[in-house]
């Protein structure tokens, strides 16, 4: 799995791209965490449109870092789910607190 | 009737996660499945898959067994093992957001996706003993090769 960064309007987007498993869960929970500390914004936004799997280790990993930027007083939206990934989001809940959005754009504007 | 059958055995470390959901989508691609019964698949062998891996095995070496069956009519059935410390309490185990591990923020949502993603969800397992998780998703049979 990779990942790429990058800051737009007070916010840092992230794109996944490959699977969220527990195989990737550790080394990208890391990654995330050093650039939200590294970052002077509080606003998330988990852009999915090259995540192409997601499990429950993946659920884990995304609740870790909603809360931590609420902590932040930050807002935290994920865009651009497969129907994979929004099946998981229902199931699991997450759709429930976190707001989707069909692209960045429409994210960036509620914000 | 039984068109096919697989047998795997593959040391419990995490890079197989991915290994195992896509052997077993390869395994069920002769009867043309929808795309959404193919993710449910993948999805419900990883995080069997993964219980197996962090809950069995833990930090110990061990092996995780997968045995399936495909039958014309689209029965898919499918047994993950492994040999590892068991469940000493199912009940709570197979509850919704419960996990045994919450430092290494796991969502305890693994046994609800299984049973949601699958037709049937059968857990058994015994401290000490191992772990056998069973599941049978029917796949609509649009195309037999």
């Amino acid at each position: 799995m990779q990942l790429s960064f990058k800051q737009q309007k007070n916010t840092l987007i992230v794109t996944l791209t490959g699977d969220l498993d527990h195989h990737a869960a550790s080394n990208i929970r890391e990654k995330i965490d050093n650039e939200i500390q590294r970052g002077s914004t509080n606003n998330f936004i988990l852009d999915c449109s090259k995540l192409e799997f997601m499990d429950s280790s993946g659920i884990g990993m995304i609740i870790g870092r909603y809360k931590k930027i609420k902590s932040l007083n930050g807002k935290f939206y994920a865009t651009h789910l497969n129907s994979q990934v929004k099946r998981i989001f229902n199931v699991s809940g997450l759709d429930r607190i976190i707001n989707t959005y069909s692209d960045n754009k429409a994210a960036l504007k509620n914000l | 009737m039984i068109i096919n059958k697989m047998m795997l055995k593959l040391p419990a470390l995490s890079i197989n996660e991915a290994f195992a959901r896509s052997v077993v989508a390869a395994f069920i691609l002769p009867l043309d499945p929808t795309m959404q019964e193919l993710a449910d698949v993948k999805t419900a062998v990883s995080e069997a898959v993964t219980n197996a891996i962090i809950h069995g095995y833990g930090d110990c070496e061990g092996f995780i067994f997968i045995n399936a069956q495909l039958t014309r009519d689209g029965i898919f059935e499918i047994e993950i093992e492994d040999s590892g410390v068991g469940i000493s309490d199912l009940p709570l185990a197979l509850s919704p957001m419960y996990t045994s591990a919450p430092e290494l923020e796991r969502s305890g949502m693994g046994f609800t996706i299984m049973e949601q993603f699958m037709d049937s969800l059968v857990v058994d397992s015994k401290p000490g003993a191992g772990t056998k998780v069973r599941m049978v998703k029917k796949l609509q049979p649009r195309n037999l090769h």
